[in-house]
């Protein structure tokens, strides 16, 4: 116990004077996931608008692939990723294997899917209240989908922040593509779990509890967004 | 298109209209002329195929069968973009109360300092002033449907159909929507109104369609209607009878 205490002791003081490979890492992880669910928004968002406004064939088979890609094993992705990107696979010339840009990757292929099966799943509802009123105003199906994203904003962000929490938790995929390679790919969890199986418990304590901050302040602001929306009647009913 | 001669608004005609499900009929109906002058009241029970037809007459649903004419003329796109329609459930967009009908002026091209004096005339209009920067969800339920019905004369419609407006309201907000209806009635836009309110359509209405399961059992002169009905589905109705 006493040596918990001064484990933690040392971690708390790791943070507090400003350890400077700590707060490396913590910017790299910080770095590599907003990157990543930045990108993914940009891709599931629209994604996700279209499978809640357009009608085609195969559209209900789409929407429980994406629905299926959102519980994918991250060490499965991490290991499709890290073929795609090897020696031999088909983006190898590009190089990217073992750096931030293949960890951005990697979390963007686990992420979209989470964007994309949310904002479905907020447009949809959005959209069927909308409908009728949209269509009197002379709003075509297209042109519905900035208004209803607009309007899903509160909730979209909420979808954002989820995003983000998986992003910056994740370690399987990471640690395959990235390969945790101390000052160039090293982020959070992966140094966590790195420094843990070396002994070294401050460090990877110190990083425990600035993820747990980081997951506790995302979910207060998912929280307070939520609060906000109830309160301007803005969530759907 | 408002008749330049007369001062009416445009006529709207139904030919033959059905809408079948299931083997149900849900609208049957094989003529109805809308021309007279003032408000429009479409009477009946519930399921007696009102909103049905309001949203026919709007194009918001295809019927199996038949046609809708305005001014003689299929209903195109042009005639659609000169109506508008208020719901029963106020839907407003999860914006400010401006930004609502900002919405509509915007798609209308219009510039933005003459949509800044549309929106403060049109919130008068409705008296809303003051709560033109407050998210429109907020607002009670009298000056939500207000709101929406500011946001639909925003489009400078010919044609203005209201699906049961005031059915949660109390009288003071009824009041007042009604007093919108009646001001817009008298700027030339025809008016077309589901009620279940007998004393609304006594206060409304210039003519009167009485509706029962699908069919239009009469349509008349409001006065006539009200007052010396001709069929018995109309008659039950207007004595308070449950008309099923």
């Amino acid at each position: 116990m006493q040596g918990f205490a001064s484990e933690f002791n040392h971690a708390l003081s790791l943070i507090l004077n400003g350890d400077a490979e700590l707060w490396a890492i913590v910017l790299l992880s910080l770095q590599v996931s907003i990157f990543a669910v930045l990108i993914s928004a940009v891709i599931g968002m629209p994604v996700g608008a279209a499978l809640a406004v357009a009608r085609f064939p195969g559209r209900r088979a789409l929407i429980i692939l994406v629905n299926a890609l959102m519980g994918f094993p991250p060490v499965v992705v991490g290991l499709l990723v890290y073929l795609m990107l090897s020696r031999s696979g088909p983006l190898g010339v590009l190089e990217l294997l073992y750096t931030p840009t293949a960890m951005i990757i990697a979390q963007v292929v686990l992420v979209t899917p989470i964007m994309a099966a949310l904002t479905r799943q907020v447009i949809e509802m959005l959209a069927e209240e909308y409908s009728e009123q949209l269509r009197s105003l002379g709003v075509s199906r297209l042109a519905s989908v900035p208004v209803l994203l607009w309007d899903a904003r509160l909730a979209l962000v909420t979808a954002l922040l989820a995003g983000f929490g998986r992003a910056i938790a994740e370690v399987g995929a990471v640690i395959i593509v990235g390969g945790n390679i101390n000052h160039v790919t090293r982020v959070m969890t992966t140094t966590i779990a790195l420094e843990t199986s070396k002994g070294n418990l401050a460090l990877a304590l110190a990083l425990g509890v600035i993820l747990i901050g980081l997951a506790i302040t995302v979910n207060a602001m998912v929280s307070a967004l939520t609060l906000r929306a109830e309160r301007e009647g803005l969530r759907h009913a | 298109m408002r008749d330049v001669v007369t001062g009416t608004p445009g006529i709207l005609e139904v030919s033959n209209l059905s809408i079948t499900r299931d083997g149900k009929t849900l609208l049957e109906v094989p003529h109805l002329c809308l021309d007279g002058p003032g408000p429009t009241l479409i009477l009946g029970p519930n399921g007696a195929g009102k909103s049905l037809l309001l949203r026919c007459l709007h194009g918001l649903i295809q019927p199996d069968r038949g046609r809708v004419c305005q001014n003689g003329v299929v209903l195109n796109a042009d005639h659609k973009a000169r109506q508008a329609m208020v719901f029963q459930s106020p839907v407003l967009l999860r914006r400010s109360v401006a930004a609502n009908l900002d919405f509509v002026l915007k798609r209308q091209s219009m510039p933005r300092i003459l949509r800044k004096q549309r929106i403060d005339a049109l919130l008068a209009e409705g008296g809303l002033d003051g709560k033109a920067g407050q998210p429109a969800r907020s607002l009670s339920g009298g000056e939500a449907q207000r709101l929406a019905i500011l946001r639909a004369l925003a489009l400078e419609p010919e044609t203005l159909f209201l699906d049961e407006p005031t059915s949660a309201l109390d009288p003071s907000a009824t009041q007042m929507i009604e007093r919108m209806v009646l001001r817009a009635s008298a700027r030339g836009v025809r008016i077309v109104m589901v009620t279940h309110d007998i004393g609304q359509a006594r206060r409304l209405a210039s003519d009167i369609v009485m509706m029962q399961a699908g069919h239009v059992v009469e349509h008349g002169i409001a006065q006539k209607v009200l007052n010396e009905p001709e069929s018995d589905d109309s008659r039950r109705y207007l004595a308070g009878g449950l008309v099923t």
